[in-house]
């Protein structure tokens, strides 16, 4: 496989963006791939743009997707598509609030895991079980349920 | 199977300052650099925060002559305010293991300044590694200790933010490596600096220099891919991993130790192509390097000075593309938090139309809608001393609407001395210094001072106070207030002091949510 693949999460601080690209970027390592996770972490204040990105592959160069390279966007929160769409590849698949059951989740803190399950439908060399092993891993025990009922809400 | 890991350069070159048994860990929080230490300590290091990178570095020097393996870190301005004994020490060399860590913030995602660190490698006379990824942070910095110890000298290791914050594999050494041995001895012909010693010392780091140089050109920190005979790439850095993307087909000589350069590797690989293009962030140090030395390359054009390289900035410097580049679309900027209590402070000084002399901390945001209060922000410490000069300077009636403001980590770090300066040389309007106490550094991360009553480490440390300080250094009138539980009383105060040809300090104490929320979860 030569190819690399280009993931974003974007959003606003606080929406659990980088923790969603760290459980991603866990799951792809623990599957061999060559994996690049890249974010510039700014000043800790709260409510600024964030946004992570992740590249996997056989071999991986450049830790930063190349502009408009990008496979998956996955967009938190709606006033952050404009930000990020330019970096979207022609053809390539763009993820957002308005794509999901949000108002389905029992608790609004669990809205990243709901996004990362809608992109793992799209992952599909990696097994559904992989991604509950590593969310458990990443996520204190109190939080597992209401998150592994988003991310199958978000899988469909 | 082998060990593999997935880490940032930051906890790659924690990870190996702890392989290594560095004796000690020393700096000042400053984004990209912050988490080094943190991690380090994590891992069973022994890490401190230092008032300043100043501090820091000295610090470890002391450490190193007693033939400890020290690492300083810090941001690349804080290496500024470290230069002084970085200059020195760069003459005398240690008889331990020095490294400095430098971490360059290209493109300013959180920093007052691109400035390109490569120069002080250059300038003061140190070697100066620079890595690419997690796993050469990792090796590199092993390598540095070994550099430094083989040649008694402080090693420079420049980091870039891309460098420090993404995640890439590591393969850690499982081997044991061995400690320091602590032997000091008395050395006083190579670690005192008079003039007579230092003519001496000068010379002997120019050798130093020129061995390494020798050592350069053998190829253990040099990767040569020769793949097209049309085009070949100069890389350093993060920068190489652009350029593996962007001209796969072209040939590459990566450097890893970048100063002093392996010249005559250069000018051999130069030679084997048809065009020859040096990527380098920042300035165009090796560029110029190369062309100084007869070396015929092709740099980047000056538009490229700015800001970060990528992937597609690495194809328009090949391709020779001098358009204009499309702006990104602006995201939103970060702001201060609600329930942060620099809001209300803020707040009172916009109502009185103040004058405000700022510096570096979450609080420089209030130069943002919707307080732009702030009005000047220079360096970590210059709000007190910057707003002193003004007063000195501006007629009476202007002059009594300067204030300094200054947070409590960057009081400790180097407005104290501001603070010496305006006791010493008041101003005749005297002067009003507004020190927002949140009582941590928020915005590198929430790290422990001087003034938090805890280490690195969370144990618990003898606490200084302000108040006794500045009191004790003989400033008129020190006050306390927490702005946002009694903001009519703040903005009378505030007015009251204004009014006077006193020396005030206003401590408005009231702690940072965010640090709330970390001390809550110790």
């Amino acid at each position: 496989m030569k190819k690399v693949t280009n993931i974003i999460f974007a959003g606003l601080g606080g929406q659990g963006v980088l923790k969603a690209s760290d459980i991603l970027a866990e799951i792809l390592f623990t599957l061999d791939y060559d994996v690049k996770k890249s974010e510039v972490h700014g000043m800790s204040q709260r409510g600024g743009s964030v946004s992570s990105e992740i590249r996997f592959g056989a071999e991986v160069f450049s830790p930063m997707i190349p502009h408009g390279e990008t496979d998956y966007l996955v967009v938190l929160e709606p006033t952050q598509v404009e930000v990020n769409i330019s970096k979207l590849r022609e053809g390539g698949i763009l993820i957002t609030p308005a794509d999901l059951p949000l108002d389905k989740l029992s608790n609004p803190k669990a809205a990243n895991t709901m996004f990362l399950g809608a992109l793992s439908k799209h992952l599909t060399e990696i097994p559904e079980e992989r991604f509950i092993e590593v969310i458990k891993r990443f996520l204190p025990e109190k939080v597992h349920e209401v998150n592994i009922e988003a991310f199958k809400l978000g899988r469909g | 199977m082998t060990k593999k890991l997935l880490l940032s350069g930051n906890e790659a070159v924690a990870m190996a300052a702890q392989y290594c048994k560095v004796n000690l860990g020393v700096g000042y929080p400053g984004t990209p650099s912050s988490e080094i230490l943190d991690e380090f300590s994590k891992l069973g290091g022994k890490a401190e925060w230092a008032p300043n990178e100043k501090t820091a570095l000295e610090v470890a020097i002391g450490g190193a002559f007693a033939k400890g393996r020290t690492l300083a870190t810090m941001k690349h301005v804080g290496v500024n305010v470290a230069a002084d004994p970085l200059f020195t020490i760069a003459y005398s060399g240690v008889p331990g293991g020095l490294v400095l860590i430098s971490a360059d913030d290209p493109g300013l995602a959180s920093s007052q300044n691109e400035q390109d660190n490569r120069r002080y490698a250059i300038s003061a006379g140190v070697p100066m590694f620079e890595p690419a990824s997690s796993q050469e942070c990792y090796d590199f910095l092993i390598k540095a200790f070994e550099l430094s110890e083989k040649f008694k000298t402080l090693v420079l290791f420049r980091m870039t933010t891309r460098v420090c914050h993404s995640k890439t594999l590591v393969v850690p050494r499982e081997d044991d490596y061995p400690a320091a041995v602590i032997n000091y001895e008395k050395d006083a012909k190579s670690n005192v600096m008079i003039p007579a010693y230092a003519r001496i010392a000068h010379r002997k780091m120019r050798n130093r220099l020129a061995e390494i140089a020798e050592l350069n050109e053998a190829g253990e920190f040099i990767v040569e891919k020769m793949r097209s005979s049309e085009i070949g790439i100069i890389a350093t850095g993060i920068s190489y991993m652009h350029a593996e993307d962007a001209a796969p087909e072209a040939s590459i000589l990566k450097l890893g130790l970048t100063y002093p350069l392996p010249l005559e590797r250069i000018r051999n690989f130069a030679s084997k192509v048809k065009k020859c293009y040096v990527i380098e962030e920042g300035d165009p140090i090796v560029t110029e390097t190369c062309l100084a030395n007869g070396i015929q390359v092709v740099g980047k054009n000056e538009i490229y000075r700015y800001g970060e390289l990528n992937v597609n900035r690495v194809r328009r410097i090949l391709s020779g593309d001098v358009t204009p580049e499309a702006a990104p679309v602006p995201g939103k900027p970060p702001q201060l938090c609600v329930g942060c209590p620099h809001r209300k402070s803020y707040e009172g000084m916009k109502a009185l139309d103040l004058i405000v002399a700022g510096d570096i901390g979450c609080y420089t945001l209030g130069v943002l809608p919707p307080y732009e209060a702030v009005h000047t922000c220079v360096c970590m410490g210059a709000s007190i001393t910057t707003g002193l000069g003004m007063r000195h300077v501006m007629a009476e009636e202007q002059a009594r609407k300067v204030v300094s403001v200054i947070g409590d980590s960057t009081f400790w770090h180097t407005g104290i001395n501001g603070i010496v300066e305006m006791v010493y040389n008041r101003p005749a309007t005297g002067h009003v210094v507004i020190i927002l106490d949140n009582s941590i550094t928020a915005m590198t991360g929430m790290q422990e001072h001087a003034g938090t009553g805890f280490h690195l480490d969370n144990s618990p440390s003898k606490k200084l106070v302000i108040e006794d300080v500045v009191k004790a250094m003989g400033v008129d009138n020190v006050d306390i207030i927490d702005s946002t539980a009694e903001y009519d009383a703040y903005c009378e105060l505030l007015k009251k002091r204004l009014a006077s040809n006193d020396l005030s300090v206003i401590i408005v104490r009231r702690p940072c949510i965010l640090g709330m929320v970390k001390r809550k979860g110790k």
